[in-house]
């Protein structure tokens, strides 16, 4: 009966939100205020390029978009384009055939831009370390700001991650981003 | 194992599965359980004429050098030509010589959070005349790590295969390296084995038709399905420690025995899958604008299926029977009767049918295993002997093949053969029978692994 369904959200009340770990978000506004970044908005529109996972990653990345997790009432959302995104995100091994295509895609983003490893391959190439055919970790294409580790991260482990994220950013002291005319 | 002439490998008739090559031979893997070789004459054996083995003889080319004498298909499969800094030509792509023809490409990077595959469309007007996917984006060497290893240590790459078809992969691989060394797992391991694999089927058929709804623009279905799938992770995290199950399939049994409130939280997940499936399955079926955009889109024609063998919801939704549960067949499944739906439509819909069939299927299978679980040890240590074997498990997707070669407790040799590697070219066929916006639906309903097939 989907009226029932229907009718069971209306009545029931949403589950607390996720909140990051102060910890995590320290050390990383330490990490960006030191490179100096300007600033984004809260609400963070994120695009995904895979660079060879085995899929794990993906399957948990689009569980942060169910019922539960609800990534969108955090103000973050995927992109299907680069040129709208203010987080590349990044999962997989760094697959030699990749590169260039994780290239291009920062390329296309427009500045300031985070970066974000998902997954321990992206973190440091995971299981698959030390195969000719991959770069092993995100790191070895681009400088990255965040690592969420994890094989793969549960989505409570990602959302946490980029809330981190968002509250490290939310630092007044760094400059806004800028206008272009 | 059969040894073959050139001249008998060649004309071998046969459901073929797989090829794949070591330093001496090219093997060939016929339905239900044959393997076949042939010995290769300065590093080239000659090509089988079966329409699934392009791929395999691609890779094989691509990973050891050898070549398949005679081949129509000759493009690189997972060799890019990529310099050390990644950078590398670009790849070139023939049309159809229509006038009016013109090409769309996609890819690597998808608009959606999916793996990385090419795809080059020839199109006149929104018609689909031709589409070439290039594969070989997630290649990562995995058969090359697995070698040298032993089959404990090598497990951890093989439930990395195909992160959605963990647990599928990983028994395969436990089942080739039992065979190689001929040991039985104890039947509590054989119990818990088939129950994550179907819970596996389970979470990603799920998903899936969720998300096939979610591509006709029908987000309500694509929201309760992607809730079902989460109380199945949910319940395997309760029961196993992992949501997706990873590492917990091992050769010799399993690495873990099940939590023990871990029967209770899958049964709970069950029931409450039981409770909602009749009721969106009814919304699959009554919306006529869903309905429109499913039914005769994408079709797989039935001699297709047949040709390559198809397995899986792709070749039953064509008319194809196989369930490799049944045929060479495993424990425990000889105990549990199992129904296959078959269709005859080959479009998005008849997948979409086969697979709402199979949940209610699996849910009773894991069940009645629950029920039935023997008692005693989960894991027996292997022998370090020699030997080589096949495994096979039914992953979601139709049958994944591992073949082994140990020595001395080592891994001399492995090949691994994912359904999608059939499933790729059934995709390119079914594109061309609709729209280019039908595309995704299409693609979803399909869902190669590109991980799978790029090894």
């Amino acid at each position: 009966m989907v009226w029932k369904t229907v009718t069971r959200h209306f009545i029931s009340r949403a589950p607390a939100p996720l909140t990051a770990e102060p910890a995590l978000v320290a050390s990383l506004r330490e990490r960006l205020q030191a490179a100096g970044q300007a600033r984004l908005g809260r609400s963070l529109a994120i695009r995904h390029v895979p660079a060879g996972s085995c899929n794990a990653c993906e399957l948990e990345l689009r569980a942060t978009q169910n019922l539960i997790y609800d990534l969108t009432q955090y103000g973050l959302s995927f992109t299907p384009s680069p040129r709208h995104a203010d987080v590349l995100l990044i999962t997989g091994v760094a697959g030699v055939n990749m590169v260039q295509a994780v290239q291009q895609a920062r390329a296309a983003m427009p500045d300031p831009v985070l970066v974000i490893a998902v997954g321990d391959c992206a973190v440091d190439g995971g299981v698959f370390k030390g195969s000719p055919a991959v770069k092993g970790g995100a790191e070895a294409m681009l400088p990255v700001d965040l690592m969420i580790g994890g094989c793969p991260p549960a989505p409570v482990q990602i959302v946490q991650g980029l809330l981190a994220l968002i509250e490290a950013h939310d630092d007044a002291s760094a400059p806004p981003r800028p206008v272009v005319p | 194992m059969k040894l073959l002439s050139p001249q008998d490998w060649a004309a071998h008739k046969g459901k073929f599965i797989a090829l794949w090559t070591d330093a001496d031979h090219a093997y060939a893997l016929y339905q239900p359980s044959e393997l076949v070789a042939v010995k290769l004459e300065h590093g080239a054996y000659p090509a089988l004429p079966h329409a699934g083995a392009g791929w395999f003889q691609r890779l094989a080319h691509d990973l050891n050098g050898h070549i398949a004498a005679g081949a129509a298909d000759t493009r690189p499969a997972v060799d890019h030509g990529r310099n050390a800094d990644g950078t590398g030509p670009w790849p070139e792509f023939s049309a159809p010589e229509v006038e009016g023809v013109h090409q769309v490409a996609v890819g690597p990077v998808h608009a959606g959070i999916i793996e990385p595959g090419h795809f080059r469309f020839s199109v006149l007007g929104e018609q689909v005349l031709k589409l070439e996917a290039r594969l070989g984006y997630a290649h990562k060497g995995t058969l090359g790590l697995i070698r040298g290893k032993s089959p404990r240590l090598a497990a951890r790459y093989a439930a990395r295969i195909s992160g959605d078809a963990t647990i599928a992969h990983s028994l395969a691989f436990a089942h080739a390296a039992e065979a190689a060394l001929g040991v039985t797992p104890p039947a509590r391991a054989i119990y818990l084995r088939a129950i994550m694999a179907e819970l596996e089927r389970l979470a990603n058929h799920t998903s899936d038709i969720g998300a096939m709804a979610g591509d006709a623009g029908f987000a309500f279905l694509d929201a309760r399905f992607a809730y079902l799938r989460e109380l199945i992770c949910a319940a395997c995290a309760t029961a196993f420690g992992h949501r997706l199950m990873m590492d917990i399939v091992i050769p010799g049994g399993v690495a873990g025995d099940i939590a023990g409130d871990g029967a209770g939280a899958i049964r709970a997940a069950l029931d409450a899958i039981e409770a909602e499936l009749p009721s969106l399955t009814r919304v699959f079926e009554d919306y006529a604008s869903l309905q429109d955009r499913v039914v005769g889109t994408g079709i797989v024609p039935l001699a297709l299926a047949e040709a390559y063998h198809a397995g899986g919801y792709v070749g039953r939704a064509s008319g194809q029977t196989h369930d490799s549960r049944l045929l060479p067949g495993y424990p425990p499944y000889e105990t549990f009767p199992l129904y296959v739906p078959v269709e005859k439509d080959g479009d998005v819909a008849a997948r979409i049918k086969i697979r709402l069939a199979e949940i209610p299927e699996s849910i009773r299978l894991v069940r009645d295993m629950l029920a039935s679980l023997p008692a005693g040890p989960v894991a027996l240590l292997l022998p370090p002997e020699s030997g080589h074997g096949l495994g096979v498990a039914e992953s979601f997707r139709g049958p994944v093949w591992h073949w082994l070669r140990i020595e001395s407790g080592s891994i001399a040799d492995v090949f691994v053969a994912d359904p999608s590697t059939l499933h790729w070219p059934l995709l390119e066929h079914a594109a061309t029978t609709a729209i280019l916006a039908d595309f995704p639906l299409i693609n979803k309903s399909i869902n190669g692994s590109y991980s799978g097939v790029d090894l």
